[in-house]
């Protein structure tokens, strides 16, 4: 039995973005790839529920930026059984989740694992998230924002999180689609030697697919958020800031 | 008696010996190897010496000169002899936090009789450990992936490592944008370009440079981390992913020397890089500045009124074996007075940055009673020095650190020697304590 | 028929939240421009009564025992088969944890457009402009939404200026639960509360909150006693609860605690935007972070780009000296 986790790479929040002269796409050479960190947690409760169930993780991902590869072997290296990288022609398209979602459906269809994990969310869904999206083109029962997983009695259960430390206990009959806010531990570490052994040993099997004809939303324009109201700063020593801190509570009665 | 304790009970002994004049025959100069106590076997120690690297674990023989000279004991509970003694007595370093106490300070390879090396066993352990799973202190993963996705521990992005140059205040030339050949290229490492303290260590060196009629390049975002430190803490395929994108990068540029602010790259660049491929002819920033004396000195135009004392990093002093340049420049000063610790030099006590030991603050404040780097700071305070002076990146952050949280605020300062040198040059005003 | 704004209400415990009377008063906002007419659409089970509370021209109520807890599945489904009968030009979805799960599905499901992380929808030349915040607030994204049926998940605190009072609807109508109710494949077991905290924070008059920047959990003493100098509260942001220095009572965010103390002072927060949700609304709000260009400092009215420890000693010499 299968385990199907979908990795993205997304533009790295770290760096500064900059709008293209377009201005309704990102400008392509400041942006940097990474991992979206909570489908990396998604990985790594895949793993450990694999781990508990005996089940295969399998890594799926969608190649737009032409650098999926690495989180691919990275994937392998934890311990995930097989990695499948999707190609098609979209070189630097940004996909919208529908879009991606459309073209994972007919794969995760074949491929009928017990459960598809997925990070909840990531730095560039303007649709909405890719759990509930996939889950609604194929049918199956879903959560997401679930910090929590466990198989029992051949069912899954999931812990969602709602808002003030309060959470959902959900049991689902696989299969089953999960967004993944954090694993029950933090993802672990594979050494870098590790990774490159596996570079050199497995193979990242590829499927050839078609962009989709579905239409996406159309972003008019991106923009740098206005920074509109900025706090009235407090300058000078520390001690200076501090007086003028304890001024401003006592005219209000604070203190 | 059970066959396999024969071949660890061994005993060398000459019947006659007399070395300069002495006579030390039979007794005198008998030496044990490893001896088995009952009950406990030698696994635990025969699996760490297995590990290439980690085969000198097994030589201890339990003298303890080891203990006294590590930093880490005087404030915790540690020592190569101290390990050996846990594996003996059926404690397994690989899962113990011990694993991550060393700071590869060698300070114990120094003075050891039989040469049991810390700096191969723990690499070695610690690599082991990882690739068979344990898990490892997150503050230490979170450093080794920021390391291996930007280039730098700090999880900077890489386009920003050249930003320090435009607050230089002079020409800094940056290599991907010059493409000429140099004379020196200065490489700054991670902290020097990230780190504010680090930064203000730079522009001081950059003027100094610039003062010297220097011809350097940096080569700014190009430049990844030398990983030496990583390596210790047993990445060494890190490491070595990192020297291959370095030495890669660095044959696409003439020049005939290093300069490096970083004794930790000093010591990748050494030790590490020639067999990856990479020969250069690296310098400390310190030894080329001394060996530049006769220019610099009357350039030294501002005497600073400091009661100054000098802490020998471990990777510049023992294990690179350059203790004099440092003493030179800070003497040439006018005005400073100098005062040496008691461990200095040789016996330098390690301010904890080494072997991973700058990501492994949060984890070892768990099992020492301070930190090394406040042990180090009180020791300075204890000369009646106003001045610690450093010469490696990450010392000047954790002696800060460390001024604030032993009380010494506003009775030491942190300087690197470039900052000092600037400042007595005139071309840095005093920073603030 | 009239134009339709709907709004999916989210409710817990009998309650409707915060962010649902922000929904609808926004959707009151697009109506009375456009000339239509506000859906407040309630899914549970049992909630008549809830809905004597939803200001909205009608309310529309899909009563089922699946629905108790809007959980996944069940109020997708049941969403999308309302809708599928008769689409209201916008529906509006809160972007929160059950929100979420609701509205991407309904939105493939029907095949209809979603602008998620809507933070304003503003109107220009008869069309409306959904902005959508990405990249962690980094980067906005305004998306013209057409003629066709649309589905908008909008944040919670992000119209709390449009937000509406309690107050009766005009009608009240039930509408029958659809078939695949019946045949669902996931459940709720229970709803888990967390054990009763030692403070409630959301009573606080004062907060000091703590986030990264205060390095390490031996630093929270400083903040403790800070807070304490102070009359203050300590709470913290999502990193330091998820690193077990605080208990998930303390959390102040979007999945923790929605706080409106008077005073509420950032010690070492950037300000994410998940973390700006849980306290924007704070009568007065004063930052201290090294970044000058953290996000903390757009809702703070004051703000000091300083090291955390000094000020934080410099004030309590003199708040105990």
């Amino acid at each position: 039995m299968t385990i199907a986790v979908i990795l993205e790479q997304v533009p790295d929040v770290v760096e500064e973005l900059a709008i293209a002269p377009s201005g309704n796409e990102l400008d392509r050479d400041t942006v940097t790839y990474v991992l979206n960190e909570y489908d990396d947690h998604a990985l790594e409760e895949a793993l450990l529920l694999a781990e508990a169930s005996g089940d295969e993780v399998i890594a799926v991902g969608i190649d737009t930026t032409g650098e999926l590869d690495q989180a691919l072997y990275t994937a392998l290296a934890k311990g995930a059984k097989r990695a499948i990288k999707l190609v098609g022609d979209f070189e630097e398209t940004w996909l919208s989740n529908r879009a991606t979602a459309e073209i994972l459906a007919p794969i995760l269809r074949n491929l009928a694992p017990r459960l598809v994990l997925t990070g909840v969310q990531a730095p560039d869904d303007l649709d909405g998230q890719l759990a509930p999206t996939l889950a609604a083109l194929l049918g199956w029962p879903h959560a997401s924002v679930v910090i929590g997983t466990e198989f029992s009695d051949g069912r899954l259960r999931a812990r969602k999180e709602l808002w003030g430390g309060m959470t959902l206990l959900l049991e689902l009959e696989p299969p089953a689609i999960l967004g993944i806010q954090a694993a029950r531990q933090a993802p672990r570490y594979v050494p870098v030697s590790r990774v490159r052994q596996v570079m050199r040993e497995a193979t990242i099997e590829e499927i050839e697919v078609e962009l989709p004809t579905q239409p996406s939303v159309a972003v008019e324009r991106l923009r740098l958020p206005e920074e509109a109201s900025q706090a009235e700063l407090l300058t000078g020593s520390a001690a200076e800031i501090a007086e003028r801190m304890i001024e401003l509570l006592r005219a209000r009665g604070l203190l | 008696m059970d066959p396999s304790l024969e071949k660890v009970q061994e005993v060398w002994e000459r019947e006659t010996a007399i070395v300069e004049g002495v006579d030390i025959s039979g007794p005198w100069n008998r030496m044990f190897g490893q001896r088995v106590i009952w009950d406990y076997t030698p696994e635990l120690i025969e699996e760490i010496a297995r590990l290439p690297g980690g085969e000198s674990f097994a030589w201890c023989y339990q003298c303890g000169k080891c203990v006294p000279v590590c930093p880490v004991d005087v404030v915790g509970d540690y020592g190569p002899r101290k390990l050996y003694r846990r594996a003996q007595t059926g404690i397994n370093l690989l899962d113990s936090p011990d694993l991550w106490l060393c700071t590869t300070c060698a300070n114990c390879l120094r003075v050891c009789p039989k040469q049991v090396d810390m700096i191969q066993i723990m690499p070695a352990a610690r690599e082991h450990a990882m690739l068979s799973g344990r898990v490892i202190p997150s503050e230490l993963q979170e450093a080794l992936e920021n390391t291996a996705k930007y280039g730098n521990p700090l999880g900077q992005p890489a386009r920003k490592r050249e930003a320090w140059v435009k607050d230089a205040g002079v020409p800094v030339p940056i290599l991907h944008q010059i493409q000429r050949p140099v004379e020196w290229l200065w490489w700054v490492e991670c902290y020097p370009s990230y780190h504010p303290r680090g930064i203000d260590a730079s522009i001081a060196l950059a003027r100094i440079f610039h003062a010297l009629g220097l011809d350097f390049a940096i080569l700014g975002r190009e430049e990844k981390c030398a990983g030496d430190s990583q390596r210790l803490a047993g990445e060494r395929g890190l490491f070595e992913m990192l020297a291959e994108e370095n030495i890669r990068t660095l044959s696409k540029y003439e020049f005939q020397h290093i300069v490096v602010t970083d004794p930790h790259a000093l010591n990748a660049f050494r030790k590490h890089y020639p067999k990856l491929g990479g020969q250069y002819d690296v310098w400390h920033y310190t030894t080329l500045l001394a060996r530049e004396l006769s220019r610099l000195q009357p350039l030294l135009v501002r005497p600073l009124p400091y009661r100054v004392t000098f802490h020998d990093p471990c990777y510049l002093g023992r294990h690179n074996g350059e203790y004099d340049a440092p003493r030179q420049l800070i003497q040439a000063i006018p005005g400073i007075e100098f005062v040496e610790m008691l461990r200095c030099r040789e016996n330098s006590y390690c301010c904890g940055g080494g072997g991973g030991g700058m990501w492994l603050d949060s984890f070892a404040a768990g099992h020492q009673r301070r930190r090394l780097s406040e042990e180090r700071v009180l020791e300075a305070v204890s000369t009646g020095a106003d001045t610690l002076v450093v010469c490696c990146p990450y010392e000047v952050s954790r002696f800060e650190d460390a001024v604030k949280s032993t009380g010494n605020e506003g009775r030491l300062r942190v300087r690197d020697i470039a900052e000092l040198l600037a400042e007595a040059m005139g071309m840095i005003g005093e920073a603030t304590a | 028929m009239a134009q339709r704004i709907a709004v999916l209400v989210e409710h817990l415990d009998g309650e409707p939240t915060d962010v649902t009377y922000e929904l609808l008063g926004v959707a009151r906002r697009m109506a009375d421009e456009d000339g239509a007419m506000v859906d407040a659409v309630l899914l549970g089970s049992e909630v008549r009564q809830l809905s004597e509370r939803l200001p909205a021209d009608r309310v529309t109520i899909l009563d089922h025992p699946s629905l108790r807890y809007l959980a996944p599945e069940a109020a997708a489904r049941a969403l999308a088969a309302l809708l599928a009968d008769a689409p209201p030009k916008l529906t509006l979805v809160p972007n929160t944890s059950l929100g979420m799960d609701i509205a991407a599905w309904v939105a493939a499901r029907l095949g209809w457009p979603l602008v998620s992380y809507c933070r304003a929808l503003e109107s220009r030349d008869g069309q409306w402009i959904a902005t959508a915040q990405l990249f962690g607030g980094k980067i906005l994204a305004d998306v013209a939404l057409g003629d066709e049926p649309a589905i908008i998940g909008a944040l919670a605190g992000a119209f709390s200026q449009d937000a509406a009072s309690p107050g009766p609807p005009g009608t009240i109508e039930q509408v029958p639960a659809p078939a695949e109710l019946e045949q669902l494949r996931s459940r709720v077991i229970a709803l888990e509360r967390p054990e009763a905290a030692d403070v409630d924070i959301t009573r606080a008059e004062k907060i000091v909150a703590v986030g990264r920047g205060i390095e390490s959990k031996d630093n929270l003493e400083l903040a403790e006693q800070l807070a304490q100098a102070l009359g203050a509260v300590l709470a913290a942001s999502r990193p330091l609860v998820d690193a077990g220095w605080l208990p998930r009572s303390r959390q102040v965010g979007k999945s923790g605690l929605k706080v409106k103390p008077k005073l509420y002072v950032a010690l070492g927060i950037s300000g994410a935007p998940e973390h700006l949700e849980g306290m924007k609304d704070a009568e007065l709000i004063i930052a201290i972070n090294k970044d000058p260009k953290a996000p903390i400092f757009t809702v703070a009215d004051y703000g000091a780009v300083a090291d955390l420890f000094e000020v934080a000693e410099a004030l309590l010499e003199r708040l105990e000296g």
